[in-house]
């Protein structure tokens, strides 16, 4: 058995065969957030879902918001773009941690 | 020991057999397309014919990866004098036929091109060709003969012109249509804007087709006709009237490319699961008819390259046409018409139901 397989990604729906009404819940709150128009476009969300999909690695998101992203008009530039942005994101939240590890080194005179 | 292994490996390889035989089975019920019309209660006969999309030669200067027509230099087939005056007849004879839609191939490469053109405008028809920018830079890549004539042509025969441009970046074009289109495409397409194409008080229309460069659904028509005219105005100064979303079929080369990559019953599912029934009702079968290079006549292009000829009582060809018996006939449909009918849909004319 492999942990990941392409085809469960179209079986998502299935994690509500148990308390149904709480994925129902999730879906209704994921599509309104993401499947739809709103003060940003489809294609902006689906780019900002990529990035978060490396940022998180995670293999189902990144074969889905890769699709959604071209299938909402984007390129592989900004496709690109997004992945850095996440990439930078993911560096600069380790390297600000380096700020304790300055305030420790003080605490202990170094 | 041995041959309970055997015996176990018989047995397994039979239940192989068997589930993908049952998995066939299956496949064909969910790709059966009229089936899918019964489940929405759809009856898709002839609206009209108002045009005829007439495919004269499948001879190209391009090879594209997508194509469903498999045009390449290599194609000798051509559509003769005969057969193009056996359409004209066809055009004068029958004043509901608004339309000539000319494609190929390149159809700029049939030699008696320009002389069907001249005629038909001569019967006032409204004629669109599908013209791939390239040649008019490549010309005919056997004659050689220069193609640079053809946006003074167009112009002086108000000719609609629909281009392919899978893409407004160089990347995705290129891929898809060989290297060094995007850039052919960008200056055949100043050549056309400098006769007046693209320009509103012009009345002169260019018209761009965007097809997605894998395995994926079109976006929104809307939101890419904006992103287009933005982007090549910006960058290269350009101007044309709307864009055109299709989705590729799954026939012929697109269909080869994506059993390389293993993904045809993927991208069929997707189809499948995104039949929109609005869609189902503006397909482009029910408003044209499709003549192939040898005057046979069929629903549309896709058909046509399937060999899916129209047929009543013996296949029919432009020297039987009988508009009559035409706009009553059944349209041939298969599991390729998911192609037309996914999401907004797709036509010839682009999205149908934005």
């Amino acid at each position: 058995m492999n942990y990941y397989e392409s085809k469960d990604l179209g079986r998502f729906a299935e994690v509500g065969k148990f308390k149904p009404e709480l994925m129902d819940k999730f879906f209704d709150y994921y599509n309104a957030a993401v499947g739809t128009e709103g003060a940003l476009t489809k294609r902006e969300k689906a780019l900002i879902a990529l990035a978060i999909a490396h940022f998180k690695p995670c293999p189902y998101c990144i074969d889905a918001y890769t699709t959604a992203c071209l299938e909402n008009g984007a390129n592989p530039d900004q496709m690109t773009e997004a992945i850095h942005v996440a990439a930078a994101m993911a560096a600069g939240i380790n390297l600000v941690h380096g700020v304790q590890m300055l305030n420790v080194m003080e605490k202990h005179g170094a | 020991m041995l041959w309970k292994n055997t015996v176990l490996k018989i047995l397994f390889n039979e239940r192989e057999i068997m589930e993908k035989a049952v998995l066939h089975l299956v496949n064909n019920n969910r790709n059966n397309f009229e089936n899918k019309l019964i489940e929405y209660k759809l009856n898709l006969q002839p609206l009209s014919i108002d045009t005829l999309q007439v495919n004269i030669t499948l001879k190209c200067n391009q090879a594209c990866l997508h194509c469903h027509v498999d045009s390449s230099p290599k194609r000798t087939e051509q559509m003769s004098k005969k057969t193009i005056d056996k359409c004209l007849e066809i055009l004068q004879n029958n004043p509901q036929i608004k339309n000539l839609d000319l494609t190929g191939g390149a159809p700029e490469l049939n030699p008696h091109f320009d002389y069907f053109v001249r005629e038909a405008k001569k019967l006032n028809k409204h004629i669109l060709v599908r013209h791939n920018l390239t040649v008019t830079i490549d010309g005919d890549p056997t004659t050689k003969e220069s193609k640079m004539y053809l946006p003074k042509f167009y112009a002086e025969n108000s000719v609609e012109v629909i281009s392919s441009l899978p893409y407004y970046q160089e990347y995705f074009t290129d891929k898809q249509r060989g290297k060094g289109v995007f850039r052919k495409s960008i200056e055949s397409m100043k050549m056309l804007n400098s006769v007046g194409y693209g320009n509103k008080n012009s009345g002169l229309i260019l018209d761009l087709v965007y097809n997605p460069v894998g395995a994926f659904l079109p976006a929104s028509q809307e939101s890419l006709e904006k992103d287009y005219k933005a982007e090549l105005m910006k960058n290269y100064g350009l101007k044309f009237n709307n864009l055109y979303t299709i989705t590729n079929m799954p026939i012929h080369r697109f269909r080869e490319q994506l059993e390389r990559h293993g993904t045809y019953d993927e991208y069929m599912e997707k189809l499948i699961t995104s039949f929109n029934p609005s869609s189902a009702l503006g397909v482009m079968c029910r408003s044209l008819l499709s003549v192939s290079y040898d005057g046979r006549i069929f629903d549309c292009d896709f058909n046509q390259m399937l060999n899916m000829q129209v047929f009543d009582g013996k296949p029919i060809t432009v020297f039987d046409f009988d508009y009559e018996k035409l706009i009553n006939r059944n349209i041939i449909f298969s599991s390729h018409c998911f192609g037309c009918t996914a999401g907004a849909g797709s036509s010839c004319g682009g999205a149908i139901s934005e």
